[in-house]
């Protein structure tokens, strides 16, 4: 089988895997990063998401070996672990933005992104952002507003 | 998923020795290819990476933007040259699937992939698009060649696609609220020697097209009015659990008018509409 070498949450994997294991196969099964979830496996539920070199991808839609030589984050990496609680992680708990958790680490990494990439967006452009992340649960309410003040709160921390 | 072999190929040259093989897949971001694995539709014995080797660079020169095949979506939104000379196109790959999507799927897997609800094809044919291969430059109108299909030889690479800057552009998509998917869209340009083209995409089974009797009713003069009379024809529309044919000819009607009115706008760019409702009009951020 092909080798593949990859930084996942910081440190330094190397392993084989087949042409075809996905990636979020290979977190979940070889690396045991069950925090990462399936829903559809079909790219349209973004319980998968996680970070490929700092950009927000469905795991389920890329297969391992493209990350040769790539960092990869997935939710368990996203706060030191035994530390405290990445702020968008926070403000998902502040505003109970779950019901049954199941799409919620795929919604964490799917607002670190978004953050990034648009500092404070307003809830509708939020909503929009939220196309490819599916909640059966809440109805989005309590999440965008995480978003908004977990956005927020990643503003500050830069300042 | 069946197994297969995966290249990464270290060069065009030896993407193109590994892809001419039989039954060989090129796979640049994958969000299509890897999605007909799943589903059984592509069976191909190995993969050939070429992402890494594809040009990826967005530049202005003869009248045209080119943009290099391995561009993403993400990266065509956001590239200012886009954005400034012909934001309908930035608008367009910005909203495209959705944000993580957008961050892996590449200009040239969208062309070759021509999928019947595709965005890029009607961009393609409206601006009178050339692509280049690893062999010629093919224009667009003979590039598509049915859903699915392209005119590319096995062992040919997009490399890069030429779409000349239009006088006025925009680009309207209608889509489905719960499957998100464009239930039709219009694109519409007035070329820069005033030649109007309007193509439309997702409503016909056979992939994206140019709307001739709409474009006649446009040569005078590009104005929504125009359209009043102009019927889309029914014959050969797709039908499917979201709507027949002759509610998706009367939304390519309605979107076709809502193309050019956009088109002569303050800001042309791209709007996106479900149920009638404006999700976003104007240029991606």
């Amino acid at each position: 089988m092909p080798d593949v070498s990859m930084t996942v949450n910081g440190r330094a994997v190397r392993g084989t895997a087949e042409g075809r294991t996905l990636l979020v196969e290979y977190l979940r099964e070889h690396l045991h990063l069950t925090g990462t979830h399936v829903g559809c496996d079909t790219t349209q539920c973004g319980a998968c998401v996680v970070h490929v070199d700092g950009l927000a991808v469905k795991s389920c839609t890329m297969l391992v070996l493209e990350c040769e030589g790539s960092a990869v984050t997935t939710i368990e990496g996203l706060a030191p672990h035994g530390g405290s609680l990445h702020p968008m992680q926070a403000a998902f708990r502040e505003h109970h933005a779950l019901q049954c958790g199941y799409c919620t680490s795929g919604m964490v990494m799917m607002a670190v992104d978004i953050a990034r990439r648009l500092d404070e967006p307003d809830e509708a452009t939020i909503r929009e952002e939220l196309k490819g992340n599916i909640c059966r649960c809440t109805g989005y309410h309590n999440i965008v507003t995480a978003i908004v003040a977990g956005a927020k709160a990643m503003a500050a921390e830069r300042e | 998923m069946h197994d297969f072999v995966y290249h990464r190929a270290s060069s065009l040259d030896e993407a193109r020795r590994l892809g001419a093989e039989e039954a060989a897949a090129f796979l640049a971001g994958g969000q299509t290819l890897l999605r007909d694995l799943k589903h059984h539709r592509r069976t191909p014995t190995s993969l050939v990476k070429i992402s890494g080797v594809l040009p990826r660079e967005i530049d202005l020169r003869d009248g045209g933007i080119r943009i290099g095949a391995g561009a993403t979506h993400a990266e065509v939104a956001i590239s200012e040259v886009v954005r400034e000379r012909l934001p309908a196109l930035a608008g367009l790959a910005g909203h495209i699937g959705d944000p993580a999507v957008r961050h892996r799927a590449t200009l040239g897997g969208a062309v070759v992939a021509h999928e019947i609800a595709g965005d890029y094809p009607p961009a393609c044919l409206a601006l009178g698009a050339t692509v280049h291969t690893t062999g010629r430059d093919v224009a667009a109108a003979e590039f598509f060649a049915g859903p699915g299909r392209t005119a590319l030889e096995p062992g040919e690479i997009v490399t890069a696609v030429t779409f000349p800057v239009p006088a006025k552009a925009a680009y309207v998509k209608f889509l489905n609220p719960a499957a998100r998917y464009a239930m039709a869209g219009v694109f519409v340009a007035l070329a820069a020697d005033g030649r109007p083209r309007l193509a439309v995409t997702a409503a016909r089974a056979d992939g994206a097209f140019r709307w001739r009797e709409a474009e006649a009713a446009l040569a005078a003069a590009l104005v929504g009015d125009a359209l009043r009379e102009v019927r889309m024809p029914l014959d050969g529309l797709a039908e499917d659990l979201f709507a027949d044919a002759a509610y998706r000819g009367r939304l390519a009607e309605v979107l076709a008018r809502r193309a050019v009115s956009l088109a002569n706008g303050a800001a042309p760019g791209v709007a996106v509409f479900s149920h009638g409702s404006p999700l976003r009009i104007g240029v991606e951020r």
